[in-house]
């Protein structure tokens, strides 16, 4: 039974690194760029949420939208400000752009809102018991879950199916050849980066509520996680993403519990290195063969 | 013929450039010193400044001139730091001269850092892009997180090395060196900005002759085309690996020389955002720029110091600096001043023809 209590915390923390490796994800696949700032968007997703509970006494799902809110309008504006202009830049400069603006958010964050930690309240309480009470499952984990499955179908409808998806899948493949069929690569770019960050709103509320220490640097270690994991499920494809978060969420939960809590970071890591030496485009990446 | 000439002078202004910033900013730092005309907390970043110099120029050799982003420089940091502290407190009795210890700290350092490098070179170099990049940064994670559970003590009987916590029983009058997450304390401050400066000048003179000879040529031909000079007889992995793992070797040094700075250190200095930070410097500076590395780091390091005056704030106005110095190296207002620049010279040499 501890073990299935083990799994399901695992499928749950994985839940949260599939949304945010989401956004990674399709921002790598339409602007070519790693969005290291990513992780510090889930921070203030969090803290938005947490100032319209506490402060404003708003309730959580109201939180939540408005944080959704803030964010999307958040990525959008570091998109056209800090990442428009570099669109025909090397992809290093890009980076470390997007490394600037991740410390800005971070430094930000610290002004606004000191560096004491606060202490997230879930956006939801109780919890279930089965089997006779020996298996608890929390609220928290059924949302997350729950949510994780929303996005991931939404998402997939979306891209498959909408003109947006389709615009979104056509600038991916090629920018140039979408830009003469008519498509708006700008705007297209823009929707991805809101988009991102919506998800990665909710991902900072659900992380919140799993784990309750919220600090600015809170989104610094599972933006590079999920990073991991958009890697790991192969970059640029969106049920990679989520196969590589909850995969990586299960992993990092059972090494915790039976090999070591300590080297938990350094288990995970070692098993992404040897699938990417196996499988050098990830899980579910495409393989490009190079044309010479 | 005309072009290897151009070659050698470009080789040459390399040099000139690179050796006299380093010299003439040591001339002047000393003068400072014995002028008395330093701060305190400037004083405190000198050696701090020399090891991130010899970080960006090692890392500059990865991602400039090999081609190859790496994002766990740090680790090769954190493998000379420890290493070093090791062999200076296990030394300590034996060669009581300072110098010599360091020195002798930096080589197994270097070494030692050199051996991980080919650890992760070989598998990491089969990798391309952005996949060989987050492992560069998950090698990076572990070897954070290993030394976070390293335990070393010495007693009269030799070392004791365990994990995850320390298995072992230190004889009287043994010492721990390495104590695990909380790392190491009472580490003898060897370190010296003379020291620094030797290693930034054996760094140069080694990398720069490296870029200048037929190895670094074969270096870049990879990073420009790797297939192109796969098929005139280059071998691939062996020049990527052995420019990989000299950075690595260097990094390992740095390592040595910051650790030996400070009398307590911990895993932790040297994660993930440390190894990003030296990739600022090698960015900010230009790929494959070595003097460009050397004023980045040096200028990047100094810069929260100079803002101390809006406290509060002196990160959020070097995260914004960052933004726009990235937005200004590639707008067209560059492009322009550049354009500008090249049309005087070009009048100015037409000029000197006639």
């Amino acid at each position: 039974m501890t073990f299935l209590s083990y799994l399901i915390s695992g499928i749950s923390l994985g839940s949260v690194y599939a949304i945010i490796a989401l956004g990674y994800t399709m921002v790598y696949g339409i602007a070519k760029m790693l969005n290291f700032a990513h992780g510090d968007v889930i921070m203030v997703g969090a803290y938005i949420s947490f100032c319209a509970t506490s402060y404003l006494g708003l309730s959580p799902l109201v939180s939540v939208v408005l944080a959704i809110l803030v964010c999307t309008v958040l990525g959008i504006v570091i998109e056209r400000l800090a990442y428009k202009p570099l669109r025909q830049a090397p992809a290093l400069a890009v980076l470390i752009t997007a490394i600037g603006v991740s410390y800005f958010l971070q430094n930000a964050a610290l002004l606004i809102w000191k560096s004491d930690p606060k202490t997230f309240s879930a956006v939801a309480g109780g919890s279930i018991k089965l089997f006779g009470g020996e298996l608890t499952i929390s609220a928290v984990t059924i949302v997350t879950v729950v949510s994780c499955i929303v996005i991931m179908v939404g998402l997939t409808l979306f891209t498959g199916h909408t003109k947006m998806g389709t615009a979104m899948r056509a600038v991916s493949e090629d920018k140039g050849a979408a830009q003469l069929m008519g498509i708006n690569v700008n705007t297209t770019i823009s929707v991805t980066f809101a988009i991102g960050s919506g998800l990665a709103a909710i991902a900072g509320v659900l992380l919140c509520s799993a784990y309750p220490t919220l600090m600015p640097t809170t989104g610094s270690m599972p933006g590079i996680k999920a990073f991991t994991a958009a890697v790991f499920g192969g970059i640029g494809s969106i049920p990679g993403a989520m196969l590589g978060g909850i995969l990586l969420g299960v992993i990092e939960i059972f090494s915790k519990a039976y090999i070591s809590t300590q080297l938990s970071d350094a288990i995970v890591f070692a098993v992404l290195i040897v699938v990417l030496l196996v499988k050098p485009d990830g899980l579910l990446g495409k393989h490009v063969s190079e044309k010479v | 013929m005309k072009k290897t000439k151009n070659l050698l002078t470009a080789g040459r202004r390399d040099y000139l450039i690179s050796f006299g910033i380093v010299i003439l900013a040591f001339a002047v730092v000393q003068t400072m010193i014995l002028t008395g005309n330093i701060t305190s907390s400037l004083k405190g970043q000198l050696v701090p400044i020399c090891a991130y110099i010899v970080m960006a120029v090692s890392l500059n050799l990865t991602v400039g001139i090999l081609g190859e982003l790496s994002l766990g420089h740090a680790g090769f940091m954190s493998v000379g730091a420890f290493a070093g502290i090791v062999v200076t407190t296990s030394l300590a009795d034996v060669i009581p001269f300072a110098p010599l210890r360091l020195a002798l700290a930096m080589i197994v350092g270097g070494l030692l850092a050199a051996v991980a490098g080919v650890i992760i070179g070989v598998p990491v170099l089969r990798l391309k892009g952005d996949y060989l990049a987050i492992v560069t940064l998950a090698f990076g994670e572990i070897i954070k997180n290993i030394v976070n559970v390293l335990y070393i003590g010495r007693d009269a009987k030799g070392l004791h090395v365990s994990l995850l916590e320390p298995k072992f029983e230190l004889a009287e009058g043994g010492k721990m060196i390495i104590n695990g997450p909380m790392g190491v304390s009472g580490v003898a401050k060897l370190s010296t900005f003379t020291s620094g400066f030797v290693l930034i000048l054996i760094t140069l003179f080694l990398v720069l002759n490296l870029i200048h000879s037929r190895t670094g040529r074969a270096i870049m031909s990879v990073r420009d085309n790797s297939i192109a000079a796969e098929s005139v007889g280059i071998s691939v992995t062996r020049y990527k690996l052995l420019a990989f793992v000299i950075s690595a070797a260097f990094a390992g040094m740095a390592g040595t020389l910051y650790a030996m700075n400070f009398s307590t250190v911990t895993a932790a200095k040297f994660d993930f955002n440390t190894s990003i930070l030296v990739l600022v410097f090698v960015v900010l500076g230009g790929l494959g720029n070595i003097w460009g590395s050397i004023i980045a780091a040096t200028l990047l390091t100094v810069l929260p110091e100079l803002l101390r005056a809006v406290r509060d704030y002196r990160m959020l106005i070097y995260a914004i600096l960052l933004i726009a110095m990235m937005l200004f190296n590639n707008s067209k207002l560059k492009v322009r001043l550049m354009e500008k620049r090249a049309a005087k010279r070009d009048s100015k040499l037409n000029k000197e023809a006639d």
